[in-house]
């Protein structure tokens, strides 16, 4: 019992700010989405024109193919959990839990017997009595999707659930609402800053910037082949490197940046946009593409560096370079049980395939 | 409580603590405890001459409570029926006066704590507020104006074509509960306001997204929550109607008594103090058990209400 979500051209407007332009999405029925992007750039917004307590200023949103004008958020087939849970502190977890149960008239019996199942699906069985200030920071969490589900939603809407919770919490978090979200098979918005997160769980990954959806695509397409110089910079760690493009071919740009000419992948934009020589440009290339470049090995780019320092981090080696002109590198090794080979201080030469960086026009990037 | 004493003295130093106990104890003493124990003193005593106080006929007695349940002793009913009724008579007066201005008073304060914002609420609550610099007295002259039978509310259903003689609103004291409700809108406002203010807007949204209508949302979400502010405002209003003089005094029709009076006769025209503050007495008791009673009766502890 699932549904696709449509937005068709929305557009959220408050006053003269605009909080959400031209949105068009299409999210599949039965699979878990999820938009990602910094604080303030308009999630909320979107997910509250989704669970219809906004209407959007402009376009459409269809939920089962059925268009939500005018359907209040309780007489939509979504559910939402709040970025602070909003769990009623005077009801006990399982009143909290069967609310929907209560709303539709059921007996009591029949909502001890649904609070009872739900609890059992969230693995706190037996702690349906409890108050809600009674549990644990995560065991909220737990209640807040129970009461969710109780309501038999097509759609979840979560926003933030996890960003109350500590890291070791979160991450088990994650791994929990994916199994949550295949057990019962609805459609799952999830809405979150953190990237981790969105690429752990989600089949696909809408990336928000000011109001505008940069792009949608699965977790890898969205990791390895970013579409604006928003996404490379805010997805993931990349270096940056600037400057202007010199040629292009099919699917390559070299740009002439400060340390040198680099040669770059340039993906498929959904725009069509293309680069032309002479238009300013990023080169990104993230730090595990980074190689040391020796004898042993040929790489079509390459990069004088020098180390400045490198830091331990057990599974991983993280080297910081600088590079002509004061350029900043950082670069990350797999530990395989070797030493690196440099003592900070050496003058070495990094290395990359051309297809492992992308070129993209310049534009905003992400915050820092 | 030892223990509390030292934490208080280390909290607020030696001269500071010393100057708030004093003063406090003092208030508390001299201006509370001390009156209403002479008051109850009072009550149990003969209405002797000067002379005779302190006399060998000054003891102690039960008469005066006697007197409000029995009456006189040449009383032909079983019991004071004068009395008694219009007792019972401004218990549920003020009751629902009670229910009244809760009525009346919940949706502004809802409204104005998590609907209305900024300049539009500050406008409101001083719109409320500001009326209210008009001494009681002359609001209820301007009631019994307002109530008669020229008054402004006759003739506008006389205009209208409700009704084709006017009403005595006076007589049949709609004008008292009006003037009563509204001389204590403020206290029902303010507690309710207060503890709605603090619901966490999303706690609405979320039952409202889980389906519930919004009678449901403010019965199981927001009166819960609300529930100690609601029985401040209760309290008070109802304490406030049952005790109020004024009001009845100029907006009661000729043939109501308000319990107040009768306690105001034997204290002024009648010169009976012990008796008047037999009558006060069992007015006060009687307005804090029916408090605790419904207290016990919707679960709220006392020290909810502080909050
Ligand atoms: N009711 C409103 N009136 C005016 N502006 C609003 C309103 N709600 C949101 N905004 C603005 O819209 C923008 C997007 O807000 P939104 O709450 O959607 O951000 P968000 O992406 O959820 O951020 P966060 O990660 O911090 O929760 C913000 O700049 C905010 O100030
Ligand atoms: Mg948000």
């Amino acid at each position: 019992m699932s549904a696709n979500v449509e937005l068709d051209d929305v557009w959220i407007r408050f006053g003269d700010f605009v909080a959400a332009r031209d949105v068009n999405i299409t999210i599949e029925g039965g699979e878990f989405f999820s938009f990602l992007g910094p604080s303030g750039c308009g999630k909320t917004t979107i997910l509250r024109a989704v669970s219809g307590f906004l209407a959007p200023s402009q376009g459409h949103v269809r939920i089962g193919g059925q268009d939500m004008a005018g359907i209040g958020p309780n007489k939509r087939p979504t559910a939402l959990i709040f970025q602070n849970l909003a769990l009623f502190p005077l009801m006990t977890v399982w009143e909290n839990i069967s609310f929907s149960l209560e709303v539709r008239g059921a007996g009591k019996a029949e909502r001890r017997k649904k609070a009872d199942e739900l609890l059992e699906l969230i693995a706190l069985p037996g702690q349906g009595d409890k108050f809600v200030n009674e549990l644990s920071g995560g065991q909220r969490q737990r209640v807040a999707i129970a009461r969710a589900l109780a309501a038999e939603p097509k759609v979840l809407l979560l926003d933030e659930p996890l960003s109350a919770l500590d890291l070791k919490l979160r991450q088990h978090m994650r791994t929990e609402l994916r199994s949550i979200q295949q057990q019962v098979g609805i459609t799952f918005i999830y809405i979150t800053h953190d990237q981790g997160e969105a690429l752990t769980m989600s089949d696909h990954v809408a990336v928000m910037s000011a109001g505008v959806i940069e792009q949608v695509g699965g977790g890898t397409n969205v990791y390895d082949h970013p579409e604006s110089a928003f996404v490379a910079s805010f997805v993931g760690e990349n270096n940056l490197f600037s400057g202007k493009v010199s040629k292009v071919s099919a699917d390559r740009a070299t740009v002439e940046t400060n340390v040198g000419n680099l040669t770059a992948a340039t993906p498929k934009r959904s725009n069509g946009a293309k680069l032309k020589r002479g238009d300013d440009a990023y080169v990104f290339i993230r730090p595990e593409s980074l190689k040391f470049a020796n004898g042993s090995n040929s790489f079509d780019n390459t990069i004088k560096a020098r180390i400045v320092q490198q830091e331990f981090e057990g599974n991983l080696w993280q080297v910081f370079l600088d590079a002509a002109q004061g350029k900043h590198i950082k670069m990350s090794m797999v530990n395989d049980g070797q030493s690196l080979g440099y003592d900070s201080g050496s003058e070495v030469a990094l290395g990359f395939p051309s297809e492992l960086a992308v070129a993209l026009p310049r534009g905003p990037l992400a915050a820092e | 409580m030892i223990q509390y004493f030292q934490d208080f003295f280390h909290r607020h130093g030696t001269a500071l603590s010393i100057f708030l106990l004093v003063t406090v104890g003092f208030w508390i003493f001299l201006m509370i405890v001390l009156p209403q124990a002479f008051m109850l003193d009072f009550s149990f005593r003969f209405n002797l001459p000067p002379a005779k106080v302190g006399g060998p006929e000054d003891v102690y007695t039960l008469s005066n409570y006697k007197f409000m349940v029995y009456g006189s002793a040449g009383n032909p009913d079983s019991f004071n029926v004068i009395d008694v009724t219009v007792f019972f008579r401004t218990i549920l007066a003020a009751i629902f006066v009670t229910v009244f201005d809760l009525a009346l008073c919940y949706p502004i304060a809802f409204y104005l704590a998590q609907v209305a914002h900024g300049g539009w609420a500050r406008l409101m609550v001083l719109s409320l507020i500001v009326p209210f610099w008009v001494n009681e007295i002359l609001r209820a002259f301007a009631f019994r104006i307002m109530f008669g039978s020229n008054g402004v509310i006759n003739s506008f259903l006389i205009t209208v074509g409700i009704v084709d003689e006017p009403i005595d609103l006076i007589g049949a004291n709609i004008a008292l509960y009006a003037g009563l409700g509204y001389a204590f809108i403020l206290l029902m406002i303010f507690p309710l306001y207060n503890a709605i203010e603090s619901l966490d807007k999303n706690q609405i949204e979320a039952a409202r997204d889980l389906g519930s209508p919004w009678w449901r949302i403010h019965w199981r979400v927001v009166m819960p929550f609300a529930k100690p502010g609601i029985t401040s405002g209760c309290t008070m209003v109802f304490m406030l109607s049952a005790g109020a003089l004024a009001a009845p005094q100029i907006l009661g029709g000729p043939s109501s008594l308000w319990f107040t009076q009768i306690i105001y006769q034997w204290f002024n025209t009648g010169g009976n103090w012990p008796r008047g503050s037999a009558y006060a007495i069992i007015l006060l008791v009687s307005c804090i058990v029916l408090v605790l009673l419904m207290m016990r009766l919707f679960k709220v502890r006392l020290g909810e209400i502080g909050r």
